[in-house]
């Protein structure tokens, strides 16, 4: 089975391109270059060389033993891309973009940002390779992550808070895309996630399946089998993707995302697209959105900030539709209680992001039982969410 | 088929002049200040409506057009009142479309929203975020009910997509006159005139530019090389600024009447 999506970026139904024409030519260009770079071999070569002394890759995997205690005995894996360096899978996707951005000839970076941690890796790879970096960030966002903006502001980029509309991860995309219409000359927009407009889909994608490609064959060298699922939190879902891909043709092997559903999907107030949400566009893209009878977005709800986003990437509707992944949610309380379990069980304070897929493996393990091999991805580390805990868990700072 | 917009074009080529086409969203500055707007539009000279739908997410126009559309949104405007616009505007006599982003008219149903757009005595719709290669639902449907599907182009478009995407679009091509969101600047940007000759050469469908007509003087001169001025934001900040909507409606009335002026000053 495979997933490939068509010369147009269509994924079945979803995914293609919804934008203005002014972003053709840009867009245009940008398939064209990483189509390109795919076979080219000092391309390959170099975005390799910095994943082995910069990224840090391969990414280790580390068995749960003590963690496992609440995920039904099953055996569980964490493939650590909280290790990689700036702490997210996010530096996969932002280092290749970053080498076409130079390929194409560009000076200016722009990102969205809703955790801080894309923004934060944009901001790193601009810093690394001499580009200029402008990030959107809600304004809303800048509070929750505070240490993320001045972690941007001290690798030099420019951070703008976005005031419009719910000044969260969604306006900060519109206002980005606003800046690509107008500087699309100079400018890449190095979107950080599986969504928006093709090439973007597909792009990010193969930047991040080398977690995917590198977890299936440690957990083979490990267990000497195949995992029988593998989770991965979903927002706009590209570390799921990229842990994703490598599996999708094992057809035995269930891929499981886990959705934020923030105070409970029945109470609308979630960030679960596709439990709770229904075919749309949005972002340049045809996918599962929240959103009401008119076709406007209805704003997303998440402790998380990185879930926090009222769409989903394209590839995810489709193997959604098709039926190859499922897709569950999981509220802010039950992600939090991972997070709590893994740091005092492993040593490992995850990202809250990531703590959603945790939640998903202790309800997963519980289900299969003690025999069952459940690898996940550990998409991020939680320094940065701090504070969160600490107000969320009543601890005085 | 022939609509009322194409009717419209066919004048103004007679009268030698470009035809002056104004935006406003449904539901600005309220639904019936919307209609008072609208009125006063039609009284200050204005040859066309473009009714905007207003979107949660509206990548394409700058912080008037937002404000605006958010300021509708939360007094509830949706496809009701867009309707209930456009077709106030028809019924003063003159041409009307919708402009909207695609999600509202794929939720409400391609084909239904066409039909609604006929009904309602509108001629077209113009699609800033659709691009030709999804719009095949969408060209059955306007083909169907027989209205205008408008495009956009922009300076980027290069030749052998204006071809595409021209090709695509009846009523008028919407030339967007520069690289960039709506809003008023104080000068047309230098590339519309060359924009607009590539156009010419690729389709005989009347051209009419927007993005940053304010004055009576850009009109004049955006009226010398097109067919149409389409002026948005410099009406809405009209609205915002006023003292109030009597006020409001006065601003609007008049700056129509100098773009008027202009659109028959250019050739």
């Amino acid at each position: 089975m495979t997933t490939t999506q068509d010369l147009a970026g269509h994924f079945g139904p979803y995914g293609g391109r919804f934008v203005p024409e002014a972003l053709i030519g840009a867009l245009e260009e940008l398939d064209a270059a990483r189509i390109a770079a795919q076979t080219d071999p000092i391309f390959i070569e170099e975005l390799a060389e910095l994943h082995r002394t910069y990224t840090g890759r391969p990414s280790i995997i580390t068995e749960a033993k003590r963690f496992a205690e609440h995920a039904g005995g099953a055996r569980i894996i964490l493939k650590r891309e909280d290790l990689n360096h700036t702490g997210s899978h996010k530096i996969n996707n932002v280092l290749g973009q970053a080498l076409l951005t130079k390929r194409m000839g560009k000076k200016r970076i722009i990102a969205e940002t809703g955790a801080g941690q894309h923004g934060v890796a944009s901001a790193t790879a601009a810093a690394l390779m001499g580009l200029e970096c402008v990030v959107y960030m809600g304004e809303e966002d800048t509070k929750r992550q505070a240490l993320n903006v001045a972690r941007m502001k001290l690798l030099g980029a420019e951070v703008i808070p976005v005031t419009s509309g719910s000044k969260t991860l969604k306006d900060a995309i519109n206002e980005a895309m606003r800046d690509w219409v107008t500087n699309v000359e100079t400018t890449h927009y190095l979107l950080g996630t599986v969504a928006g407009p093709h090439p973007f889909p597909s792009m990010v994608r193969d930047f991040h399946k080398i977690i995917g490609e590198e977890a299936r064959e440690q957990v083979l060298q490990l267990t000497g089998k195949l995992p029988d699922a593998v989770l991965a939190c979903v927002g706009g879902g590209s570390n799921a993707i990229g842990i994703f891909h490598r599996f999708i043709s094992d057809e035995g092997v269930r891929l499981i995302g886990l959705e934020a559903a923030g105070d409970g999907v029945e109470t609308g107030r979630h960030a679960a697209t596709i439990t709770g949400g229904s075919p749309g566009v949005l972002h340049g893209n045809r996918t599962y959105v929240l959103q009401d009878e008119n076709g406007q977005t209805i704003e997303s709800h998440s402790i998380s900030a990185g879930l926090d986003y009222p769409g989903v990437g394209p590839e995810h509707a489709y193997l959604h539709d098709i039926g190859r992944a499922e897709y569950r949610a999981i509220t802010d309380a039950q992600a939090m209680e991972a997070f709590a379990i893994l740091s005092k069980t492993e040593g490992i304070i995850p990202a809250i992001e990531t703590a959603h897929a945790l939640a998903g493996a202790m309800q997963v393990g519980k289900e299969l039982g003690p025999d069952a091999i459940i690898l996940i991805n550990l998409s991020g580390r939680g320094d940065k969410d701090v504070q969160t805990a600490a107000q969320y868990f009543g601890i005085p700072l | 088929m022939s609509t009322p917009l194409d009717a419209l074009f066919v004048k103004v080529r007679t009268e030698n002049r470009a035809a002056l086409i104004a935006y406003i969203p449904a539901g600005f500055p309220s639904q019936d200040g919307c209609k008072k707007m609208i009125k006063a539009f039609v009284d200050g000279g204005v040859d066309a409506i473009e009714i905007g739908f207003p979107y949660s997410d509206p990548v394409m126009d700058g912080p008037t057009i937002q404000a605006a559309a958010d300021q509708s949104l939360a007094q509830g405007t949706g496809a009701a009142e867009v309707f209930d616009a456009l077709q106030y505007a028809t019924q003063l006599g003159v041409p009307a479309v919708v402009m909207t982003y695609w999600n509202p008219i794929e939720k409400y149903g391609v084909e239904k929203f066409a039909q609604s757009i006929a009904d309602n005595g509108g001629s077209g719709v113009i699609t800033p975020d659709l691009t030709i290669e999804e719009s095949a639902e969408w060209k059955t449907a306007v083909e169907k009910i027989g209205i205008n599907p408008i495009f956009v182009v922009a300076p980027s478009t290069t030749d052998s997509r204006l071809a595409q995407v021209t090709a695509r679009c009846s009523g008028f091509v919407y030339v967007a006159s520069l690289m960039g969101v709506t809003g008023t600047r104080t000068s047309v940007s230098s590339g519309a005139p060359d924009l607009v000759s590539r156009v010419r050469a690729v389709t005989d469908t009347p051209i009419a530019v927007g993005l940053g007509v304010s004055t009576r003087e850009q009109a004049k001169g955006v009226a010398g090389y097109a067919d149409g001025v389409i002026v948005g934001s410099a009406f809405i900040n009209k609205i915002i600024e006023a003292k109030d909507e009597a006020a409001g409606i006065k601003a609007v009335q008049e700056l129509a009447e100098q773009l008027a002026l202009g659109v028959r000053e250019g050739r």
